[in-house]
């Protein structure tokens, strides 16, 4: 190749885009495809979507919808944050004693699967213990070698009533969610700049008050993401409630509806829809949770040049 | 808190009194025995190679690292412990934040708050920590900002912030707890060389104002004009200390010369490329 001379300076650029052949082949197979699913969806009647709009407004569905599954998500996944922060602080104390209670926590409840743990809460618990005493700790054993008529019991929970309701359902979702959440805050507290928790201190922040202030805000950059996606598996674990059991949720009624009645796919469909609607909300909310915490990270940073190291070893 | 009759410093005596100060990390020995006084409204140079514990020591005046040995008083009290008739105490947490917003830190690398705008970090520890009215804390922000020369900037965040301009809010973040003593840790070293000025600019308003400061630092010209006193450290001790003619033009000890002599090196390299990018 030879340079052209200087006098011949070149004008606007008006390239040719690269080809990409490879897209177009894709486009055509892919726009094939949806042809052929919306052709079956349209021919063949046991699709029937007519029967599963007809079943996703149903009272008994809609009343699953609302209970187990939006306030059961809701419940679980307060519960799970919550918790899951709690937990990632006890993680990072420099106490030894709630940093193993912290990691035993997750231990065992990252363990266990959800639907047993809920089977053992709705069915095993209330036959270990009918009912729970709140009070001084061994308060009855000590009233009982004394002979005395009060036995420092303040407060007692029927486990038994209790392990059925929704609320045992979303506590037990809420516990194991939590340890997941701990680790996803744990994480997020990690990739703050140590730094921002020293600079706070020596404003003379006390530790709680930089944590809350300072740290879990930025962390939650970190943290809201991996938490959508967790927000929308609980979504779908609600269905487990069955297994407390707990019949008022999303994926029991329309099943139930479907094996009545034989409309088996309308009623998957139905419940499918759903599932995919909760999901296509919690996104949008999520766009906005992230645009939320991300002020401030919007810009690029300017660039920080670290001048000249100090004076030795330099030449 | 009270004074206790051992105390070495008070009214008329040093703000800060650092005696025999030791710390290792890891059985590595970074501070041998530091011995220094900061007199009030006095401006406190630290020279000294990297790695002489420079750091380490503004880090021990407030706490953001324990001593092993030795012992600090900022205003007639002992830095982290309560001595009770010889015996001492660690103080908890509370305390040892009750020492820490009397001090102001600047850091190398600013450490603003990223998720706040720069009004909201200055407004944050005087709202939090002293539980100032929020109207009284943004007013006096708002002054603080045009101290620094950033009185157009309140709303912006630190990453729309030129380097020397955030580190100009990180002072005025540290003001706004009316500090006894600022500590600077090479307030300037991260910055591109034409943004040092405007902070250095800022420094020496503070001490005109009477400020006490002990400021980590490798500008010499800053150690020059405006310290008192200059200290010299290398190796984790104090070589030599002194008003800063005797110190920077006439070095006593070796270290310290071939220590300025690389500096200066250094500096007129420096002068060399500015005025070199200037005609290119
Ligand atoms: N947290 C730490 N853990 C272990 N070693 C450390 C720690 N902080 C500092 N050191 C060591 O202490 C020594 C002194 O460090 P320091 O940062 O105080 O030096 P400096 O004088 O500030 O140097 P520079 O000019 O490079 O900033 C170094 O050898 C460093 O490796
Ligand atoms: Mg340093």
């Amino acid at each position: 190749m030879t340079t052209p001379t200087t006098d011949d300076r070149p004008g606007l650029i008006d390239a040719r885009p690269v080809p990409h052949p490879g897209r177009w082949v894709a486009l055509a197979i892919i726009v094939i495809l949806i042809a052929m699913m919306i052709s079956s969806f349209v021919t063949n009647p046991r699709w029937d979507f007519a029967k599963a709009f007809e079943i996703m407004v149903q009272t008994p569905v809609l009343e699953g919808l609302v209970k187990g599954t939006i306030v059961g998500t809701i419940g679980a996944m307060v519960i799970g944050i919550i918790g899951g922060v709690l937990i990632a602080i006890l993680r990072l104390s420099t106490n030894p004693v709630l940093r193993g209670v912290s990691f035993v926590y997750t231990w065992f409840f990252r363990g266990i699967p959800r639907l047993v743990l809920l089977a053992m809460i709705g069915s095993g618990i209330g036959f270990l213990y009918s009912k729970v005493d709140f009070g001084v700790p061994f308060g009855q054993q000590f009233a009982s070698w004394l002979g005395l008529s009060q036995d420092f019991t303040f407060f007692t929970l029927n486990v038994n009533q209790f392990s059925s309701t929704l609320l045992a359902g979303i506590v037990g979702l809420g516990l194991s969610e939590a340890a997941y959440m701990a680790e996803i805050a744990r994480a997020g507290i990690l990739s703050v700049d140590k730094g921002q928790a020293e600079a706070a201190a020596a404003l003379g922040m006390s530790r709680g008050k930089a944590m809350r202030r300072i740290v879990l805000p930025q962390a939650m950059r970190v943290i809201v993401p991996p938490t959508g996606n967790e927000a929308i598996a609980m979504v779908k674990d609600t269905s487990l409630l069955s297994a407390i059991p707990i019949i008022t949720e999303l994926f029991y009624q329309t099943s139930a509806i479907g094996n009545r009645t034989l409309l088996i796919m309308p009623a998957f469909v139905a419940a499918t829809i759903w599932y995919l609607l909760i999901g296509s909300v919690m996104m949008v909310g999520q766009y906005f949770l992230e645009k939320r915490f991300g002020r401030g990270f919007g810009t690029k940073p300017t660039n920080k040049r670290f001048a000249r190291p100090a004076g030795a070893g330099g030449a | 808190m009270t004074t206790s009759d051992s105390t070495p410093t008070g009214d008329g005596q040093p703000l800060v009194r650092a005696l025999n100060v030791m710390k290792s990390f890891h059985g590595n020995e970074v501070l041998k025995g530091i011995d220094l006084d900061v007199e009030r409204g006095q401006v406190v140079c630290l020279l000294g190679p990297s790695g002489s514990g420079k750091t380490t020591f503004l880090r021990c005046i407030n706490q953001l690292e324990s001593i092993d040995g030795g012992r600090i008083w900022v205003d007639g009290d002992l830095v982290g412990y309560r001595d009770d008739k010889g015996q001492l105490h660690h103080l908890n947490d509370k305390q040892v934040a009750a020492q820490r917003r009397e001090i102001g830190m600047v850091f190398q690398r600013f450490n603003l708050f990223p998720h706040m705008t720069a009004l909201e970090n200055i407004c944050e520890a005087p709202i939090q920590v002293r539980g100032v009215d929020r109207k009284k804390a943004r007013e006096r922000a708002l002054d603080l900002l045009k101290q620094v020369g950033l009185g157009d900037k309140p709303a912006a965040y630190p990453a729309q912030l030129s380097g020397g301009q955030q580190q100009r809010v990180a002072i005025a973040r540290a003001l706004a707890m009316d500090p006894k003593l600022m500590l600077f840790d090479e307030p300037t070293s991260a910055l591109d060389p034409e943004l040092v000025g405007d902070v250095l600019k800022v420094m020496r308003d503070l001490a005109d104002q009477g400020m006490t400061m002990i400021v980590v630092t490798h500008e010499m010209g800053f150690a020059r004009d405006v310290a008192d006193h200059v200290v010299f450290m290398d190796g984790g001790v104090v070589v030599e200390q002194g008003r800063p003619a005797d110190v920077i033009n006439n070095p006593q000890h070796e270290r310290t010369r071939s220590f300025l002599k690389r500096m200066r090196t250094e500096d007129e390299e420096a002068a060399a490329d500015a005025a070199a990018a200037a005609e290119g």
